[in-house]
C-alpha cells in the first residue's frame, strides 16, 4: 500500500473539508465557548455528519455504517484538526465504535452500532484515573454481585462525558493496579443509579467530564469482551484512538503552520517582510520538515491499524509521540512568530495551542509513547 | 490498482523472495562493516570476498544493480511497484546493495533525463555492470555553498573544450575512472547561465588528484586539478551553458542518497548496542536513564523519517512530489545520522575513544563518528537545504 491518498480517499477528504470549513471554522468553536453551550458541540452538524456517513464511518455496513478503515477515519480527524471543530466523532465514531465492533457480542453490536451510525447514540470510553494516561494503573473496582457487578471508582478526562448516552468503562475485576490481568470493559448507562457526572470546562473548550461511580449495578450482559481479559481489547481500542488523535494533530499543526507562514509573508518590520529574515526562514523550514515527517509517520500508523490492529503498536507509538512534539513546536512557533497578536484571545492561534495541549495528553503523551517504544525494543 | 495487477505483484513478490533466498549469500545479508567491504566497481576494482563477487554478479545478470532502469541500458526494467517490492524483500533479509556507485545514484538519473541516445548507450550499461567508477566534479575552493560561482574554465577549441581549473571535495577521485564535471563555458553570462555539464576520462592528460586528509584520519575526498584537459564537445550532457539544469536535477538525487545514509532500520537496535557497554538494570532498562531517553527519542524520529522516505517515493510515483523535497529529506536525514553517532559515542564511552587497535577495528567507531560530521555539509549544507525549503517550498520572500 502506498503512503498517498487514493482517489476515493481524496474525495472523502474534500467532502469532509468542504463541510467542516464551511460550517465549523474556528469561529464555531469560539461561539460555543463564549455562549457556554450546554452540549459543547453542534447537534445540527452532528446530524450532517451522520447523513454523510461519517458518524458510522468505521461501522460495518451490516450495522448501517460506511465500513471504511482507519486511514479514512484519520482523514476526517485531520480536517477536524484544521478548524478545531468540537465533535463527537473521536469519542463516539472512532473509539467507542471500535470498542463495540471489536469487543461486542452479536446482541451488543446490533443494539448499539446502528445508533452510532445514524448519529442517535453518543458513547465514550472512560479510561484515565490519575493525572497521566496509565491504562494498566486502572483501579476502578468491579466486584461480582449476584448475576452482575457493582462498580465503584472515578474517571477523569472522559471526552463528551456529560452528553454521552453510553459509557464504556475500564474497570478492575481482578489483580492489582499495574497488572495486565484483571481488566474488564463495561457498558454503563450514564443515567444509572450511583453515577455522578461533572462537566469539566477545559483549557481547549472541548468536552470532557469527571465521572464517579458509587456501587453502580450492572448485569452480566454489560461486559464488553471477556471478564479479566480486557487488556488486549483495550490496547487495540486505545491504539485506534491514538492514531486518530495523531491525525487530528497533523491537521492542527499544518493549519497553524500555514497561518504562520502567511503571516510571515504579510507582516512588515524594519521596512521588510519578516519572512525575509533568515532567522525565521530556517525555523519555518525546520517546522515544515517536522510536520511532513510526522504526517508520514501518522499515515504509516493508520495503515498499520488497517492491516492488523494487534500489530500496530510500535507504529502508533511513533506517530503519537511525533505528533505530540510536532504540534507542540508548531503552536509555540505559531504564537512566537505572530508576536503580540499571537497572545490575544481575539486571534485564533491561541485556540490551536490550547487544543494541542489537550491532544498531547489524550491517550498518552510523547514521553509515554517514547517509553513504550523503548520497552518494545528491549532496552 | 486493479486486481490482476495485485495478483501479478504478489506473484512477483513470491518469485523475488524465493530468488533472493537462494541467491543472496549469507555474508551479504548484514551491513558492510567498513568501506573496504563495499563494492564500488571500476576498471581497477577487486572484490573483497568471494560472496561479494557472487552476489554482485548474480544481481548484475538480472539487471538488479539498477532495477528500475530500462533493460536496454543494462537495468532490470522493473515498474515502480515492482522496485518497491524488491527493496522490501531485500530489506526483509538484510541484503546489502550489490554495487555502490555515484554512477547509479547521481549520473545515471541525470543521463536518463538529459543525455542523448549515444551517451546513454555508451555510459549506462557500464555503470550497471560496475565497469566504470565515476566521481563528481562540483565544488571548488571558492564555490562551496555558492556552487554556481564556480570558475573552472572550458574554452572552445574546434571540436573540443580545453578545461583548466580545480575541484575540491571530489569523493574518491583517486579511484575514479571518469568524472562528471561542472565547467564554465561562458564567463560573460550570469553565473547560472554559463555552466556546462561535461563527462571525461580521469586518465586524460592534465588530470591530477590529491587526497585530503580528514579529521577521521581517512581521505575519502580529493583535490582534483585540470591543466588544459582536452575533451570532445560531444561529451557535454544537455545543452552547452544549460548545465545548471542538469546539475540541479542531479543534486536532487544526490540529496536523496545522502539522506538515506546511515544504517536505518537494520542491525541491532541502538538501545541494545548501548546496553553492551552501559549495562542494564534489573528490569532490563538501560542503566543510564538520560541516554535511554535520547536513544528512544532518536528511535521515534528514525522510524518516522523512514515512513517519510517511503512516502516520498510513493509521492514521486504518483506524480505528487515537490521537486525540492529531497532537500528537506537531506537536511533531516543527515542531522539524524549525526545524532546517531553522538549517541554511539556516548554509549561506547572510553571504548569508543581508541583510534589504533585491533580491538577497536582501527578506531572504526570514532572515525565513523567524525565522518558523519560531513553529512550536513556535503551535497549542500543544512543551512542551504533550509534556504531551499524556505524559498522553493514555502515561497518565503527574498529567500
Amino acid at each position: 500500500m502506498a503512503l498517498v491518498l487514493t482517489e476515493e480517499q481524496s474525495m472523502l477528504r474534500d467532502s469532509a473539508r468542504g463541510l467542516i470549513s464551511d460550517k465549523a471554522p474556528v469561529s464555531h468553536l469560539r461561539s460555543l465557548r463564549d455562549s457556554r453551550d450546554p452540549a459543547g458541540f453542534s447537534k445540527e452538524l452532528w446530524h450532517s455528519f451522520a447523513e454523510m456517513g461519517f458518524a458510522g464511518l468505521l461501522v460495518p455496513e451490516e450495522f448501517g455504517g460506511s465500513g471504511l478503515g482507519f486511514m479514512e477515519a484519520g482523514i476526517v480527524m485531520e480536517e477536524i484538526g484544521r478548524t478545531l471543530m468540537p465533535s463527537p466523532f473521536l469519542a463516539t465514531s472512532v473509539v467507542a465504535a471500535s470498542a463495540l465492533n471489536r469487543g461486542g457480542n452479536a446482541a451488543q453490536k446490533s443494539e448499539y452500532l446502528p445508533k452510532v451510525s445514524n448519529g442517535s447514540l453518543l458513547a465514550t470510553l472512560a479510561i484515565d484515573e490519575g493525572a497521566k494516561h496509565r491504562p494498566l494503573q486502572t483501579s476502578l473496582q468491579a466486584v461480582r454481585a449476584g448475576n452482575g457487578f457493582k462498580l465503584s471508582g472515578a474517571k477523569a478526562l472522559v471526552v463528551d462525558g456529560h452528553v454521552a448516552d453510553l459509557f464504556i468503562i475500564a474497570a478492575r475485576t481482578a489483580g492489582a493496579a499495574g497488572e495486565r490481568e484483571g481488566l474488564t470493559l463495561f457498558l454503563v448507562n450514564p443515567k444509572a443509579k450511583g453515577v455522578s457526572i461533572e462537566r469539566t470546562i477545559m483549557v481547549d473548550a472541548h468536552n470532557a467530564a469527571r465521572i464517579e461511580l458509587a456501587n453502580v449495578e450492572v448485569n452480566a450482559d454489560s461486559v464488553l469482551g471477556e471478564v479479566d481479559q480486557g487488556a488486549a481489547l483495550l490496547d487495540g481500542v486505545l491504539d485506534i484512538g491514538r492514531g486518530a488523535v495523531a491525525a487530528e494533530m497533523v491537521g492542527l499543526s499544518e493549519e497553524v503552520f500555514n497561518r504562520t507562514v502567511e503571516y510571515l509573508k504579510n507582516r512588515k518590520q524594519f521596512g521588510k517582510l519578516i519572512g525575509e529574515f533568515q532567522a525565521l526562514q530556517h525555523r519555518a523550514a525546520e517546522l515544515y520538515v517536522d510536520i511532513e515527517i510526522t504526517r508520514a509517520a501518522t499515515m504509516k500508523a493508520l495503515q498499520a491499524l488497517d492491516t492488523d490492529v494487534a500489530k500496530a503498536a510500535s507504529s502508533v507509538a511513533v506517530a503519537k509521540a511525533r505528533a505530540g512534539t510536532t504540534a507542540t513546536r508548531a503552536v509555540q512557533e505559531g504564537v512566537q512568530m505572530h508576536g503580540g497578536m499571537g497572545m490575544t484571545d481575539q486571534f485564533d492561534i491561541g485556540f490551536f495551542m490550547k487544543r494541542a495541549r489537550v491532544c498531547e495528553e489524550l491517550f498518552g503523551d510523547a514521553s509515554y509513547h517514547t517509553e513504550q517504544l523503548a520497552r518494545a525494543r528491549g532496552y | 490498482m486493479s486486481e490482476t495487477e495485485d495478483v501479478d505483484l504478489e506473484q512477483f513478490r513470491n518469485e523475488t523472495r524465493a530468488w533472493l533466498e537462494s541467491n543472496c549469500p549469507p555474508e551479504m545479508r548484514k551491513p558492510a562493516t567498513s568501506d573496504a567491504d563495499v563494492f564500488w566497481g571500476g576498471r581497477n576494482t577487486k572484490f573483497a570476498s568471494e560472496p561479494q563477487r557472487i552476489w554482485f554478479e548474480r544481481m548484475r545478470d538480472k539487471g538488479w544493480t539498477v532495477p528500475d532502469w530500462p533493460k536496454e541500458y543494462g537495468g532490470g526494467g522493473l515498474s515502480a511497484a515492482e522496485h518497491k517490492v524488491l527493496r522490501a524483500e531485500m530489506g526483509r533479509i538484510g541484503a546489502r546493495p550489490p554495487l555502490s556507485s555515484f554512477g547509479i545514484w547521481m549520473l545515471g538519473p541525470a543521463l536518463l533525463k538529459y543525455g542523448n541516445e549515444a551517451q546513454k548507450k555508451e555510459h549506462l550499461p557500464k555503470i550497471a555492470a560496475g565497469l566504470i567508477r565515476w566521481c563528481q566534479g562540483y565544488s571548488e575552493p571558492n564555490a562551496g555553498s555558492d556552487l554556481a560561482s564556480l570558475q573552472t574554465r572550458a574554452e572552445s577549441d574546434g571540436d573540443d573544450f580545453v578545461i583548466t581549473g580545480s575541484k575540491i571535495w571530489t569523493s574518491y577521485a583517486n579511484y575514479a575512472d571518469w568524472i562528471f564535471c561542472l565547467v564554465r563555458t561562458d564567463s560573460a553570462a550570469k553565473k547560472h547561465d554559463g555552466i556546462s555539464f561535461i563527462l571525461f576520462d580521469m586518465n586524460s592528460k592534465g588530470v591530477t588528484t590529491k587526497p585530503i586528509l580528514l579529521i577521521s584520519g581517512y581521505s575519502p575526498f580529493c583535490e582534483t586539478f585540470f591543466d588544459g584537459v582536452r575533451v570532445p564537445k560531444s561529451h557535454v550532457v544537455g545543452t552547452v551553458n544549460r548545465g545548471w539544469d542538469v546539475a540541479k536535477y542531479l543534486l536532487q538525487h544526490e540529496r536523496a542518497m545522502i539522506s538515506g545514509m546511515g544504517e536505518r532500520g537494520v542491525g541491532r537496535p541502538l538501545g541494545q548496542i548501548a546496553a553492551d557497554s552501559v549495562g542494564s538494570d534489573a528490569q532490563g532498562k538501560l542503566d543510564d536513564s538520560m541516554l535511554r531517553g535520547r536513544i528512544a527519542s532518536f528511535d521515534v524520529d528514525e522510524a518516522a523519517l523512514a515512513a517519510c522516505a517511503e512516502r516520498a517515493v510513493d509521492l514521486a510515483k504518483a506524480g505528487q512530489a515537490h521537486p525540492a523535497f529531497s532537500s528537506a529529506m537531506k537536511y533531516y536525514g543527515t542531522e539524524l545520522n549525526k545524532r546517531r553517532y553522538e549517541i554511539l559515542m556516548s554509549a561506547g564511552g572510553v571504548d569508543a575513544l581508541e583510534w589504533e587497535s585491533e580491538r577497536s577495528r582501527q578506531g572504526a567507531r570514532p572515525r565513523a563518528w567524525l565522518r558523519t560530521k560531513a553529512n550536513s555539509i556535503e551535497g549542500g549544507t543544512t543551512e542551504v537545504m533550509l534556504g531551499i525549503v524556505a524559498k522553493r517550498i514555502l515561497d518565503l520572500p527574498g529567500a
